[in-house]
């Protein structure tokens, strides 16, 4: 276990909220909606970390927790970009 | 393992480049297919991740969400997304919160203080994430009462429970065997999500969503750090600056003090004085269809201001059936949209786009206000307080300051109304009371499609 401060993390976290805030400032009020579910579908990449606990031969409470945290993440991954490209494909310049 | 960390570092890449391209309706779709096969990228990569040694339990995580995940996107209705986003963060909350429970439950004891302190707050702000966030989908889907419910003392004792559950983290980092206060930090941060929500009214929304969506994103970020996971730090970072932003726009366009919804202390309802509203009600105009019809003559542009009471009243597509008989008499129509109408940032441009409303004629509040004085007539449906002029000059009025937009500038007024209940606010609308404002009372969706009809009429006849 890592008893230092993870100065590299935490220059990698001020560095990607800037990132966000300029990046978001520049989505129009327009998409803010298919924009939530854009960034809950990127945010589903703790399933990454999930997939670890899930599949690691760490013990079986943790097999199980990582299991449900599998499922909830492949949720928000799977239905956030679906969704996400639901709404956007509704957004036309002119009418059909 | 250093490839691994080549396909995260190409991810995060992607994922960038696909919110970059939210920033034009013509990008979106590409910039997010950039970002799904980034994701994919990602998961492919950690499949082959040397610690992992038995599939069963990942399979069946990636079937069991698949399947819950794709009819959630692919069948719901568009006026229940905002339900929808709640029920995500509440998925994405519980996901860190768990993966923090088993952190612990591996390490114990052995965790230092820097390890102890990250999944302390991970476990807090995912547990009452996960819990305000599947309140507020019961709120937004009618299951509990959307009116905010108060009890005594209730900020002191939210504020008193935060208090506790801090001192549980700092307590922890200290003494990281104290298994018993860990399982009781969480249980508390549990509780602590549904009390927060309890007060918070569905009018309240969507600065609430927002809010649990940077939450959401923290939580993210904190699962990050435990697992020293560089991409899940920058995608939480992005998803929190993200959830922060929209909370801030939002909180500004409702007029409340951002520091204020930081830890719930809103959902304060002014009780409005039935006796005012009855002596209003005589002094309003309402009309018929037929009426409504004549208002248009001679008009070239209108504006129309869709609220919630649309989305309520699944009048979206009636709305465009109207507007379409409108262009068909040569009226000009463009759509004004409050930053605040509906339950979540946007929710209104997506309901007009459903109904296939090209998206060229939805306007925001600041580029459509200068024109409502050129506008011949104004058709507000579902809309109230943010067409309030008290708004503007009203000093003692609780939404005094907040924006709005302009409705009462243009030159008639027809507001499509259930009945004379205040909105959100609970206040009067100054608006119904004008010389040049009538009122249409009735089911929106019904009105819209009676009036399509009769206007129908009025292009036959020409």
């Amino acid at each position: 276990m890592e008893h230092a401060i993870p100065i590299p993390e935490l220059y990698i976290f001020l560095l990607a909220a800037f990132l966000g805030y300029q990046l978001i400032s520049r989505v129009p009020p327009l998409l803010h909606t298919p924009l939530m579910s854009a960034t809950n579908a990127i945010s589903g990449i703790s399933l990454v970390g999930s997939l670890i606990v899930a599949g690691a031969n760490y013990n079986h409470v943790s097999n199980i927790l990582g299991f449900v945290a599998v499922t909830c993440s492949t949720i928000n991954v799977v239905g956030g970009f679906l969704i996400t490209d639901r709404i956007l494909k509704m957004f036309k310049k002119v009418k059909k | 393992m250093s490839i691994l960390q080549l396909l995260y570092l190409a991810s995060a890449t992607l994922f960038i480049l696909g919110i970059r391209g939210l920033s034009s309706p013509e990008t979106a779709r590409k910039g997010m297919n950039l970002a799904a096969f980034g994701m994919l990228l990602a998961i492919v990569g950690t499949l082959f991740h040397h610690e992992i040694v038995t599939y069963k339990w990942i399979i069946a995580g990636l079937i069991l969400g698949s399947a819950i995940g794709v009819p959630m996107s692919l069948w719901i209705p568009m006026t229940a997304v905002p339900q929808r986003t709640a029920l995500s963060h509440a998925g994405g909350a519980l996901a860190a919160c768990l993966i923090g429970v088993s952190e612990y439950y591996r390490h114990g004891i052995s965790l230092g203080t820097g390890h102890m302190a990250i999944i302390g707050v991970e476990v807090l702000l995912g547990a009452l994430t996960t819990t305000g966030s599947l309140m507020a989908a019961a709120k937004l889907q009618g299951l509990l009462p959307g009116r905010p419910i108060t009890y005594p003392f209730q900020n002191a004792s939210t504020i008193s429970l935060l208090a506790f559950l801090g001192g549980f983290i700092v307590y922890l980092t200290a003494h990281p065997g104290a298994t018993h206060l860990f399982y009781i930090l969480l249980a508390c941060s549990f509780l602590f999500g549904i009390l927060l929500l309890v007060p918070i009214g569905a009018a309240d929304m969507p600065c609430v969503i927002t809010l649990l969506n940077a939450y959401a994103g923290l939580t993210d970020a904190a699962m990050g750090f435990m697992l020293a996971n560089r991409i899940q730090i920058v995608t939480g970072s992005l998803d929190g600056s993200s959830g922060l932003i929209l909370s801030i726009l939002m909180c500004r366009a409702m007029n409340r003090p951002f520091t204020n919804i930081l830890f719930g202390a809103f959902g304060k309802v002014e009780e409005a004085s039935t006796e005012v509203l009855e002596s209003k009600k005589k002094s309003v105009k309402s009309l018929t269809i037929e009426e409504a019809v004549n208002l248009f003559n001679e008009a070239k542009r209108v504006i129309i201001v869709p609220g919630y009471g649309m989305a309520a009243a699944q009048a979206q597509h009636a709305v465009r059936d109207v507007a379409d008989k409108l262009k068909a008499l040569g009226v000009a129509i463009k759509y004004a949209i409050h930053p605040v109408a509906g339950r979540m940032p946007g929710h209104m441009n997506v309901l007009l786009a459903e109904a296939n409303v090209p998206y060229p004629e939805l306007f925001d509040m600041d580029d459509i206000n200068p024109e409502f004085s050129e506008a011949d007539v104004a058709l507000v449906v579902g809309a109230n307080d943010v067409t309030n002029p008290a708004a503007r000059h009203v000093k003692s009025s609780p939404i005094y300051g907040m924006p709005i937009l302009d409705v009462d500038k243009a030159k008639k007024v027809i507001v499509f109304k259930r009945s004379m209940a205040p909105g959100f606010a609970g206040i009067d609308n100054d608006l119904y009371l004008l010389d040049h404002t009538w009122m249409l009372f009735g089911d929106a969706k019904d009105s819209f499609t009676k009036l399509a009809g009769a206007l129908q009429n009025v292009a036959l006849q020409k």
